[in-house]
């Protein structure tokens, strides 16, 4: 997806309200603590065959909820342009022509393995 | 303003305190003091000073806090109770090491008391009233002009050792009407407030606190205030005496209690009375070394005070028990007579009173 | 890749001592962000309560003062009144400002001091570990009401909004919330209004009133605290500008 978080694990309490904040259920807290004892908060594993991404939309609203602002938020430059030809885990292909600016062209999932 | 005039001490002080470049003056009414907060409220106007009547002593002394945190010379007046509730205040300034000037009207107490002038105040002054190891520079003028006088002193003590400076007038300085030179005197070498607060604009920011709680750090804020102490009661003791070489009874009072004692002793001595007196001007730092080398000949000292007996402690730290110090006082904003302090001062030749037992 | 979100300058780059889950390390945030939008930094001072913030000067990177439990109202009078072109704001929470600070609270917003108040509302005495302050719920168990709070020996929680709103000096006053993150941007606004206010010019007192989660004092993990700001506190504390 398009977009992509960074946190300060260290400096992370573990108070969990990103993850509760974040609409892609893409925040989790770890099972291994940090040098302070938290267990802090970090972006869960891609979906995403073959990328870092997560399913993460750039929508900061973890970083906005963070009490200690150690979230930093990236996002595709290209946002809001389709992406061409995703594979997902599932099997799924997001194929997405960037020339085609219809909606119907934006999206179509072929099935099977691809 | 150089010329004579007739004004009372309450006016007087804040006219000099104008002169001697006061930018703020915040203040709540209380007697005896009104006419300070009246003039102010006219006066610091026309300059285009900061004048603010505040809700209660406890902010008036929160709002000289704010103004001198950001670099500026800021007063409060008020009397006795009101000053009770300064304290905090008071505390507060001197952890952060704010430069403050106070002044204190005293009136009778304690509690609401009376509107009567009194010197009840002096331990609160000098022992500070407020919390922790920290002390107050105490001015004591006794007249009109040296109330006037004080501001300009206290205001550049204040600022150049970042100190809170008490003035101590009482209810018959602040209203008695003295003939008085008011002028603008020349300030002391100062040192520049890089500390205050001015917008970190191009710089660190700066941080005005009182509270330390790394271990070791307040004790060492602690220690540099008491060497800053230290240099203080070095460097800016303030007294008068009159006839102590020759005198066998020393009578030691500020304020308006010098001014009886002065007309005592010049009766005393008319009588051929062996009689002279110290006058503190300065209550912190106390002249200790003066009275403790008067104490080094025989002589008695009599302490007399509007209260029940609160410098007569420090003379005796200073005296340290080489000679007899007595008392003699009047409380509750009564006033003692010049007949009573000469009928003290006669008491104290006759042989019974002086014999020493080391008891006072 | 473009960063969309970072810390911002004035907030300092340090821990906090804040509890996991505390509303203060927010509510820094959005006013420190507020002073890098203004471009301000230069010329604000803030002033630092007694409680938990205390030690906000360690974390915003501007001229701050810490003052006496509930007298920055009256501190705040002393630094605008001889700095009118500083932007002074205050930081309080509500034992600060609602109980011992009452009448300095007051008295600004009745002279119209042109200063900015923050005051973080978090229905009790955190940094002193759970007591009851004046803006405690009705049925609440803190430490001095181990019972839960009553009406009729506690007296009902304390709006100070509502109270302040009435007066002429008072220009701006809303009450905001930091229990999700669209409560949190909408916060942002509020604060940011409140700051324009004084950076303008206007004649009076702004107040935002932020309902703030305290897991610690209420003994809650963050998730339930935030729960219990969004239920129970906006019960209390109805969300909305009250004035201006």
């Amino acid at each position: 997806m398009a977009g992509k978080i960074i946190i300060d694990t260290e400096r992370c309490k573990g108070c969990g309200l990103c993850v509760v904040s974040c609409p892609q259920n893409s925040i989790v807290i770890s099972e291994k603590s940090n040098k302070n004892g938290y267990f802090p908060a970090q972006p869960v594993p891609s979906v995403v065959e073959g990328t870092n991404n997560t399913d993460c939309t750039g929508c900061a609203m973890c970083a906005v909820i963070c009490p200690e602002a150690i979230i930093e938020v990236q996002c595709d430059d290209n946002i809001g342009t389709p992406l061409p030809n995703k594979k997902l885990k599932n099997g799924n292909i997001l194929a997405i022509e960037p020339e085609k600016k219809s909606k119907a062209d934006l999206l179509s999932l072929k099935g099977g393995t691809g | 303003m150089n010329e004579r005039v007739l004004m009372c001490g309450n006016e007087a002080l804040a006219e000099a305190s104008i002169l001697a470049g006061v930018d703020a003056y915040f203040g709540y009414p209380i007697t005896p003091q009104n006419e300070i907060p009246a003039y102010m409220a006219r006066r610091m106007p026309e300059e285009g000073r900061v004048f603010v009547q505040s809700e209660s002593e406890l902010a008036a002394i929160n709002m000289v806090f704010g103004a001198s945190a950001t670099g500026k010379r800021a007063m409060t007046t008020s009397s006795s109770p009101g000053i009770s509730l300064m304290q905090e205040g008071i505390s507060y300034l001197a952890g952060a090491q704010l430069p403050a000037v106070i002044v204190n009207v005293m009136r009778g107490g304690p509690g609401l008391g009376n509107i009567a002038p009194s010197q009840a105040d002096y331990f609160q002054a000098t022992r500070g009233g407020g919390h922790g190891d920290y002390r107050t520079i105490t001015l004591a003028p006794s007249s009109v002009q040296e109330l006037a006088d004080s501001m300009s002193l206290a205001f550049d003590l204040a600022d150049e050792y970042r100190m809170q400076v008490m003035v101590l007038a009482d209810g018959i300085l602040g209203q008695m009407m003295e003939p008085v030179v008011l002028e603008t005197k020349p300030r002391r070498k100062l040192p520049p407030k890089d500390w205050a607060l001015t917008g970190a604009e191009g710089r660190e920011q700066n941080i005005v606190r009182s509270l330390w709680l790394k271990e070791g750090v307040l004790e060492e804020l602690n220690n540099k205030l008491q060497a800053r102490y230290r240099q203080i009661e070095k460097d800016e003791v303030l007294c008068e005496q009159y006839e102590v070489e020759t005198a066998e009874i020393v009578v030691i009072a500020y304020g308006v209690a010098a001014r009886i004692v002065r007309s005592a002793v010049d009766k005393a001595r008319e009588e051929g009375i062996k009689v002279g007196w110290i006058r503190p001007i300065t209550l912190w730092p106390f002249p200790t070394e003066q009275i403790s080398r008067a104490a080094d000949e025989l002589r008695i000292f009599l302490t007399v005070e509007m209260n029940c007996g609160q410098m007569l402690e420090d003379v005796k730290l200073a005296v340290a028990g080489k000679a007899p110090v007595l008392f003699y006082g009047r409380a509750g904003g009564s006033i003692p007579t010049v007949e009573q302090v000469l009928e003290k001062i006669k008491q104290l030749t006759t042989k019974k009173s002086v014999q020493w037992t080391g008891k006072s | 890749m473009k960063t969309v979100f970072k810390r911002t300058k004035t907030l300092k780059d340090c821990p906090t001592h804040y509890c996991p889950g505390c509303g203060h390390g927010i509510a820094h945030r959005l006013i420190a962000e507020t002073i890098d939008e203004l471009g301000i930094r230069g010329r604000t001072i803030g002033i630092a309560p007694v409680g938990c913030a205390v030690l906000a000067y360690d974390y915003l990177d501007v001229d701050m003062i810490e003052v006496a439990h509930g007298r920055a109202p009256a501190v705040a009078t002393g630094i605008k009144r001889t700095n009118p072109d500083m932007i002074i704001f205050s930081y309080q929470g509500d034992g600060d400002l609602a109980s011992i600070g009452a009448a300095e609270i007051l008295h600004a917003a009745h002279r119209g001091e042109q200063i900015t108040v923050i005051f973080i509302n978090n229905a009790v005495y955190g940094m002193t570990s759970g007591q009851m302050a004046p803006t405690t719920l009705l049925g609440q168990i803190t430490t001095t009401t181990p019972l839960g709070r009553e009406a009729d020996s506690h007296g009902h929680p304390l709006q100070v909004s509502e109270l302040l709103a009435v007066l002429p000096g008072a220009i701006y006053i809303e009450r905001c919330s930091l229990h999700n993150a669209a409560q949190v941007r909408k916060t942002k606004k509020v604060i940011r209004h409140a700051f324009e206010l004084q950076v303008a010019g206007a004649k009076g007192l702004s107040l935002v009133e932020v309902l703030s989660p305290c897991p610690a004092g209420w003994r809650m993990t963050p998730t339930e605290a935030v729960k219990w700001v969004e239920n129970e506190m906006t019960k209390a504390f109805p969300l909305g500008r009250l004035k201006g």
